[in-house]
């Protein structure tokens, strides 16, 4: 008891004597450098976005540095403008809903017989499944497997060879693993078999780890530019990632960017460019303060009992 | 996940219990085998079809006759790598730069994870996290879009450069820039989620110590170093023998997008070089031959750095 109380006293004051100087510029100090880490995190994005609406002419001046300076939409118009913007914001979309439902299917179809102990061959299974996460066959054999499956540019290409993430397979697998033992054993007497069981007891038990799971993949392959940019070969299927890699890093390709725009181009070019970036980006933004206590709940299980 | 999980199960059942307790073992799990059907066809197309079809290493691959009618040729393309020129570049590319990274990015997430756990108000506790791990959901692409556009003649920083007086640099084309700037994206992308794990272990440590220490007068900084440091010690040499296990394979994401022509002296790796010899010049017998020499040296180099975990006394990697 006595124990208990301390610690909760703990909780609420720190330290039962008086703070010292010494003390004080401890708390000062650690405030004052994470306060800097933070700025320092924020303040490319925001930079990305307050010039992305600013001027052209003033952002050419090198004047955007802490605000916007006349804002306008200019830039997002005429990103929005080109068609291959919104062609390859939309595949990211498709390739992201199709790849993120195939990958959770086949993660928790892979989850869920090895979390069961009583599962023949089950560490059998669980080595062939971990060993490929410690052997990277490299870029030219992937490579040969999707074109020798025909898949080259496909959606397929974009969601199948992905599909499993061992690391996040494990995470759902210890997930699995917690769920009370005497909950299957009543199904079991209930004449469930291993499938009834799964949907109708397993899932909806496991909401939190599969919203968690969902979102671990969404992210991963709205952020993928590598599948893309080796088994993509027509523009049009092209997702923003990768259409962004060429407006940006100043490919030769010449359906997007901003030689098009005629006579401003230089003047709007870093606002469109910063404009596209953060079109890219928006969705992740938008999506991630409401997720984030998932996400590390998931990284929490997978690191610490994984 | 212990190391006897993945292994020792294996003996299990099988032939001490005869053919027919396999039998009767597989018809009572057959809903099980069926669910797991489809994973382990993609792990055996995509995964070991991936590692069969490094055969053509062996082999003078070609696209036309396919993989069972192309040559057998032997090592050659094992001993052109080591006949190759950029062997030696490239080989101490990947390994400065994991190195670099092992020197500046490795220490930021600890300290990291130590100073958010000074912080006693809830919300701005929160709240840093919350800003900290932003960066690591932004696409390698943004991030180094964002690089290249910082970075460039015109850029923030050479407007800030020039500001103070200095002179313009061309950073993104600077070889000697290269491994400074891959460090500051690293960092700036990861150490905040890198802390995660780190603060996870800091929640562990016992509060009766924080709490014995200073009634023996310890001061807050004291006990960061003598309860909160030796309380993630176990924590922080396992992520150090990962790290440095993973030496070999630095990612070609990033590098594919950060480099440029003239700084292939600093910041082509392995993966890289496999990436245009071996796809974009289609030399894919010979990307595979240098494959198959990153990932026997990764597969090494993290059995060691497990084993050095064991030894250490540190539970083991997996």
């Amino acid at each position: 008891m006595e124990q208990i109380l301390m610690r909760s006293n703990y909780s609420k004051k720190p330290h039962r004597m008086r703070k010292t100087p010494g003390e004080h510029a401890f708390g000062i100090i650690t405030a004052i450098i994470l306060i800097f880490c933070c700025v320092m995190v924020i303040y490319p994005i925001y930079y990305m976005f307050i010039v992305s609406i600013s001027d052209g002419y003033a952002v050419t001046r090198g004047e955007v540095v802490l605000y916007p300076i006349g804002v306008n939409f200019k830039a997002y118009k005429i990103a929005l403008g080109y068609s291959s913007v919104v062609r390859s914001f939309w595949n990211s979309v498709l390739y992201t809903v199709v790849g993120t439902l195939i990958a959770v299917v086949m993660t928790a179809l892979c989850a869920y017989p090895l979390s069961r102990k009583k599962m023949f061959g089950r560490g059998m299974i669980t080595f062939i499944v971990t060993f490929t996460m410690f052997f990277d066959s490299g870029l030219v054999a992937n490579y040969m497997i999707v074109s020798s499956l025909h898949i080259k540019n496909t959606i397929w290409a974009m969601v199948v060879p992905g599909a499993i993430s061992v690391w996040y397979m494990i995470i759902m697998r210890t997930f699995f693993q917690g769920i009370p033992e005497e909950l299957y054993e009543s199904a079991y007497l209930d004449g469930g078999n291993d499938w009834t069981i799964f949907i109708k007891i397993i899932l909806p038990l496991s909401k939190a780890v599969i919203a968690t799971i969902v979102l671990f993949y969404a992210v991963q392959i709205w952020n993928a530019f590598i599948p893309a940019l080796l088994y993509l070969d027509d523009s049009n299927k092209y997702p923003m990632q990768l259409l962004l890699r060429n407006i940006v890093m100043g490919s030769n390709n010449a359906a997007t960017g901003t030689a098009t725009v005629a006579g401003d181009s230089a003047v709007l070019g870093k606002n469109i460019k910063y404009a596209v970036i953060f079109i890219t980006t928006a969705p992740i933004l938008v999506v991630y303060p409401f997720v984030q206590k998932y996400f590390v709940k998931g990284v929490m299980v997978g690191s610490i009992k994984g | 996940m212990k190391a006897g999980e993945m292994t020792g199960n294996t003996g299990r059942g099988g032939s001490a219990h005869g053919w027919k307790y396999v039998k009767k073992q597989l018809y009572k799990n057959r809903c099980l085998y069926a669910m797991i059907a489809f994973p382990i066809l993609y792990f055996i197309i995509f995964k070991y079809g991936a590692i069969g079809w490094l055969g053509i290493a062996f082999k003078n691959f070609n696209a036309h006759a396919g993989f069972w009618k192309s040559k057998w040729v032997g090592l050659k393309y094992f001993k052109m790598f080591l006949k190759d020129p950029y062997f030696y570049s490239i080989l101490k590319n990947t390994v400065l730069i994991s190195l670099w990274c092992l020197v500046f990015y490795f220490p930021v997430p600890i300290i990291l994870a130590l100073l958010i756990n000074e912080v006693k108000n809830y919300m701005a506790k929160k709240l840093v996290q919350t800003i900290t791990y932003l960066p690591y959901f932004i696409s390698t692409v943004v991030v180094c879009s964002l690089v290249v556009n910082i970075f460039a003649t015109d850029g923030l920083i050479n407007e800030a450069v020039v500001f103070f007086g200095g002179e313009a640099k061309t950073y993104m084309s600077d070889p000697s820039w290269f491994r400074p700037i891959y460090v500051i994206t690293e960092i700036w992308q990861h150490a905040g989620w890198g802390s995660i794990i780190y603060l996870a272990a800091l929640s562990g440590v016992d509060q009766q110590l924080y709490e014995a220490a200073s009634i023996d007068g310890a001061t807050r900084w004291q006990q960061v170093l003598h309860v909160s440091l030796p309380g993630i010690a176990s924590i922080i040499s396992i992520q150090f023998l990962l790290m440095v296990g993973r030496m070999l394979t630095v990612g070609y994401e990033k590098i594919l997008l950060l480099y440029t022509g003239s700084t292939y002296s600093t910041a082509d790796v392995i993966s890289t070089y496999v990436y245009r010899r071996g796809l974009i010049n289609a030399n894919y017998s010979y990307g595979a031959a240098i494959s198959i020499f990153q990932a026997m040296l990764s597969l090494i180099l993290i059995f060691a750095a497990n084993k050095a975990a064991d030894k250490i006394g540190a539970a083991s990697l997996w």
